[in-house]
């Protein structure tokens, strides 16, 4: 038998918060939570895990990094360096570890560089957010001043109505009847 | 639930709800321009494509039709291009920095200094830009694999420093921006009024990415936010240490100083909130955020610039006392006709606008007056150009040679540029205080509750 849906309707995050938790507790699945702004403490209620997008971005941070030494070590150093030795401040370019203070600073660049961007780019992947991306929120008031709770179940409907009622809830929509 | 102290200052006015929010911050957008937008983009309009025309004839005829000679081989150019990237830099500490410091009050006012920031990059890239004289070959700058055998940009110059810590710092600004602005153009595309053109909507839709505001993705929301908040900060400190660089590491006495990264960076905080209040200001009353840009944010701006402008004239007074200091003679010349010389008058000039009176911001009435505040900050604005003005022509107009010592006097082509980039600024600025959502509603509405002047009652 398919999950059938139910919307629960809210005017205030605090009342979704506990509404949440109660359901929870009810071992009733709460599917997602339609927000206009982040609820916080409501990751930990519904069993989210903690995102794992600042990992990625020291990953590409450290990718960063070694991109611009080995473009530094390529162009001032070993490769082109060698065929054009200079000598830059009393520095001669036949070594990477003297020449490094002044190459710094764009290594810096680099790692800032990459890992702010590839960061932003997973992140718009993972959340499917792309030019022409269609919005699954069920409700338009959803991204205004409404909080909107999607319930699945299979057949205790009415007492999953009677937790809402008993909230602060201000619409229930059943949505698949099927 | 957040809580925040009764005796705290609210942070938005009058007895919102959240569909308020949506609607005030969806007005300018939905609405109709007001005869004073009209006026001031016609305006901008006019010294934006003047600019143009000056920038034209000077790719035109060379730099030779800049007031530059011999001696003064840097003048105005470089003056806009560093006052302008200072600009840039309290856009990044307002929504960087304090968003590290969980400061609520960043909220009201982050949108509008981040498109100030992305704004004034622009126009101070635009100057490098054309100084190369030949414009279309500006790709020479990057490290590309290319045809002239084994030729390569110099990785130990700080000009090349500078190319790679202000695209990174533009693009950088322009990602943390459009993230947070997603859910603000999902909010617009979302409107039930239907106030909007069909195609405006879609527009909308086409940039809210088809943003739903799913729990999963709030959270990664938060936590990017926090990430490029966390890169971001530390990329607005190196980017004004690495235009200090471009003098700091030569060895015109006047230019050849430790203390240039610290200094340029406080300069361009300073300069910045200056700028970024002149904008709210006049925003506020244009586009209707009274109850959400209150005179407590101004308040607490003007802290930060009483602040910062007490720091830059610790800086100017440790830089005269070093100079004697250190006993070479050059370095004291320098600084003694940089006070008392021909320029004598820049030089009073800055130290009025950025020492003297930012000081006046001790007094309570005069930091939480609009008025005062308005004035005061174009006052900091002119005195920040004088700064750059007096660090780079004073330290080379009398070089070592007295045989080539000269002034300078920029032409109109000089003076139309710069006029020009304030044209093109305040174009992008108007357009963009109609087009885009002005103030982060997604934020704004999650410290209502804790922070709105109704529910603190």
């Amino acid at each position: 038998m398919r999950d059938k849906i139910i919307h629960a309707i809210f005017d205030d995050e605090q009342d979704v918060l506990k509404v949440v938790k109660e359901l929870k507790d009810n071992n009733i699945v709460v599917n997602e939570v339609y927000s206009p702004f982040p609820i916080h403490g409501l990751d930990p209620i519904l069993g989210l895990k903690e995102t794992r997008m600042a990992i990625t971005a020291f990953i590409y941070g450290c990718i960063g990094l070694s991109f611009g030494g080995l473009l530094i070590y390529y162009i001032m150093i070993s490769g082109v360096g060698k065929s054009w030795p200079m000598n830059i401040g009393g520095k001669p370019n036949s070594t990477f570890y003297h020449n490094l203070p002044s190459f710094v600073p764009i290594i810096f660049e680099c790692t800032v560089l990459f890992a702010a961007h590839l960061m932003s780019i997973t992140y718009l992947i993972r959340n499917n957010l792309y030019p022409g991306s269609k919005t699954t929120s069920p409700d338009p008031r959803t991204t205004d001043d409404k909080f909107l709770v999607e319930i699945l179940y299979k057949e205790d409907k009415n007492n999953i109505i009677g937790l809402l009622e008993k909230s602060n809830v201000t619409e229930i929509n059943e949505k698949d009847e099927s | 639930m957040q809580k925040e102290s009764k005796i705290r200052d609210p942070l938005i006015l009058g007895n919102k709800t959240y569909h308020d929010i949506t609607r005030d911050i969806a007005r300018p957008v939905e609405g109709k321009a007001n005869k004073y937008w009209w006026i001031l983009f016609s305006l901008a309009a006019v010294l934006m494509l003047w600019g143009f025309a000056c920038m034209a004839y000077t790719i035109g005829t060379g730099i030779g039709a800049w007031g530059l000679n011999r001696t003064v081989n840097w003048a105005w150019d470089i003056t806009n291009f560093v006052w302008w990237i200072g600009i840039g830099h309290a856009g990044t500490l307002i929504s960087a920095v304090l968003l590290l410091f969980r400061q609520k009050w960043r909220m009201a006012i982050n949108r509008s200094a981040e498109a100030m920031t992305i704004f004034g990059v622009a126009q101070a890239a635009l100057f490098p830009l054309i100084h190369m004289g030949r414009p279309w070959l500006a790709y020479w700058v990057f490290p590309i694999p290319n045809q002239f055998g084994s030729l390569w940009v110099n990785f130990n110059s700080p000009l090349l420093w500078d190319v790679f810590a202000i695209s990174t710092y533009f693009s950088v600004s322009c990602v943390f921006w459009y993230i947070g602005l997603i859910p603000d153009f999902a909010m617009l595309r979302d409107r039930i009024d239907k106030k909007l053109s069909p195609m405006k909507k879609n527009l909308y839709g086409l940039m809210a990415f088809g943003w739903s505001g799913k729990a999963k993705h709030w959270q990664r929301f938060e936590e990017v936010c926090l990430v490029l908040a966390g890169l971001a900060t530390p990329l607005v400190f190196s980017v004004h240490s690495i235009v200090s660089m471009d003098f700091a590491t030569s060895i015109i006495p006047g230019w050849h100083t430790t203390i240039f990264p610290p200094y340029f960076v406080l300069g361009a905080l300073f300069s910045g909130f200056a700028m970024v209040e002149t904008l709210l200001i006049i925003m506020r009353k244009v586009v209707n955020m009274e109850a959400y840009i209150t005179i407590k944010h101004i308040e607490y701006m003007n802290v930060i610039i009483l602040f910062t402008g007490s720091l830059v004239g610790v800086a100017y007074i440790t830089e005269l006392f070093m100079a004697w200091y250190s006993g070479v003679e050059f370095e004291q010349y320098a600084f003694l006709n940089r006070a008392t010389g021909p320029y004598w008058w820049a030089y009073a000039s800055m130290m009025t606008c950025n020492v003297v009176i930012p000081q006046l911001y001790w007094i309570y009435k005069i930091r939480t007056s609009f008025v005062a505040t308005f004035i005061l900050s174009i006052f900091v604005n002119i005195g920040m150009w004088f700064e750059r003005f007096v660090i780079i022509v004073t330290s080379l107009h009398r070089d070592f040679l007295p045989s080539s010592w000269t002034m300078f006097s920029p032409t109109f082509i000089d003076i139309g540029i710069f006029v020009g980039t304030i044209g093109f600024f305040f174009v992008l600025f108007l357009l963009y205080a109609r087009a885009f959502p002005v103030i982060a509603q997604a934020e704004i509405k999650s410290i209502l509750k804790s922070s709105g002047s109704e529910y603190k009652k």
